[in-house]
């Protein structure tokens, strides 16, 4: 078998034209950004005003629990046999999938940040919409990225499930090799996507390292964070990855 | 009972099965190496990453892995259930060694004071303080065990997930839609059941709350 696999992976056609597998990895990682940008545009917002006003906050952990429990393969066929094929209907099935952990993520960021560094922004007279963007919202990073990263590795995982229902990328492997009985296709494929994951997964938590708000913060030069000075101890550190579901 | 030409009974028990044996394997795996985890840093320093890089890869490559890496047949529903298997002791060593962790020491000296050996500290008093966490973190891996067995549908397996793909190819969308809910309501029945275990195995977590 490992012998077939090498000689899957290094035949020429693997690496160029519509199903090379540069081609289907870009592919993937196209279907993941869109789905999880959409999702971002709308959880983030709506999670961060929800998690600043408190009200609807057991709804949005309610819903973001329930939503868990839908079978991924099911939403993908059902919104394509509603929808019809194309790229849509599973884009929207992936940003469906996306939206609880991020706007669990953004709610309970929001509402955790530390109500004294907010009572004191409202003391000293700030308006609402600032203490959402300047007190809570720097306050909520960890658990943001935290959310953003469940996301994306959930959508990662259900796009290679959507090549059942038509789309491109990693998926193809599998599905298609499943079909001819074409094991060392099924593998390569199999181990492509989760040396993508993994790699995602490793890039995703480097960059929170650049955005999150403290004095562990990167810099690419070795400039001093200006905010660390002056509040290191009232930024939470970042927690323990919350993996809920995958 | 039948319906769109399938044995929904079959294919229900198949599904809790799938899901159900792989979350208790699981759980007996986590135990032993979540304590291991809680006891030796240097365990917990391999333990954890490594936890989280299996959780990352995802349902379908797993499944299409464990017949190369053991020899089953790419048919066999045992390809599903290790995976789910592996994706349960991957979320709970990190709740097993955290709960641990969280024992007051306070508690574990006084048990020690009192008489108990640490077999008996671990099972007496450790690990039934521990179950709170330890239902959350069964909960979450039981939830996800049932929506994934569905993927399984992808390479042959049966499950409700069967629903989903002949639906699919058929273009019935009652058929998927039923595979939708009953993959859900079997998710949500398991996760009561999981929530009342544990509550009656941490009866004083109750009579707190209730004061």
């Amino acid at each position: 078998m490992l012998g077939r696999l090498v000689e899957w992976f290094s035949a020429p056609a693997q690496w160029s034209g519509s199903a090379g597998i540069p081609t289907r990895v870009l592919e993937h990682l196209g279907y993941t950004l869109l789905a999880v940008a959409i999702a971002a545009v709308i959880a983030l917002p709506l999670g961060a005003v929800i998690g600043h006003t408190r009200r609807g906050g057991l709804a949005v952990v309610g819903v973001a629990n329930g939503l868990r429990a839908l079978p991924e393969l099911g939403v993908l066929v059902l919104f394509v046999l509603l929808l019809g094929l194309g790229l849509l209907p599973p884009t929207l099935a992936l940003v469906l999938l996306a939206i609880p952990p991020m706007l669990a993520g953004a709610y309970s960021g929001v509402a955790g940040a530390d109500p004294g560094a907010v009572d004191a922004a409202r003391g000293m007279g700030m308006r609402e919409s600032q203490i959402l963007l300047q007190v809570e919202v720097p306050a909520a990073v960890p658990l943001v990225l935290g959310g953003v990263r469940f996301a994306t590795l959930q959508v990662v995982a259900t796009a290679t499930i959507a090549a059942y229902v038509g789309l491109g990328g990693l998926g193809r492997y599998i599905i298609d090799g499943f079909s001819v009985r074409d094991f060392p296709q099924m593998l390569g494929g199999a181990l492509i996507v989760a040396v993508l994951s993994i790699v995602v997964e490793l890039v995703l938590q480097l960059l929170g390292r650049f955005v999150t708000p403290g004095p562990d913060r990167l810099r690419l030069r070795g400039r001093p964070d200006r905010h660390a000075a002056a509040a290191p101890s009232s930024v939470p550190t970042p927690p323990s990855p919350e993996r809920p579901d995958r | 009972m039948r319906a769109f030409g399938y044995d929904i009974d079959e294919l229900v028990i198949a599904h809790v099965l799938l899901a159900v044996v792989p979350v208790i394997l699981g759980l007996v795996i986590a135990l032993p190496l979540g304590w291991w985890a809680h006891r030796s840093a240097g365990a917990r320093r391999v333990l954890v990453p490594l936890s989280g890089a299996l959780y990352t890869v995802p349902s379908l490559a797993l499944i299409v892995f464990i017949p190369v890496l053991l020899g089953t047949p790419i048919l066999s529903p045992v390809n599903v259930g290790l995976t789910l298997t592996i994706y349960t002791v991957a979320l709970l060593v990190r709740s097993v060694a955290e709960a641990l962790d969280a024992v007051p020491a306070t508690v574990t000296t006084a048990a020690t004071a009192v008489g108990y050996r640490p077999a008996g500290l671990l099972f007496g008093v450790q690990l039934p303080l521990a179950v709170p966490v330890l239902t959350a973190g069964i909960r979450v891996a039981s939830v996800s065990a049932f929506s994934l067995v569905t993927v399984g549908a992808l390479v042959g397996i049966q499950s409700l997930g069967t629903l989903m793909t002949d639906g699919f190819q058929q273009d019935y969308t009652a058929m998927v839609a039923t595979g939708i809910v009953g993959s859900v309501l079997l998710a949500f029945l398991f996760d009561a059941l999981w929530l009342a275990l544990g509550r009656t195995l941490s009866p004083w977590a109750r009579a707190g709350a209730g004061v």
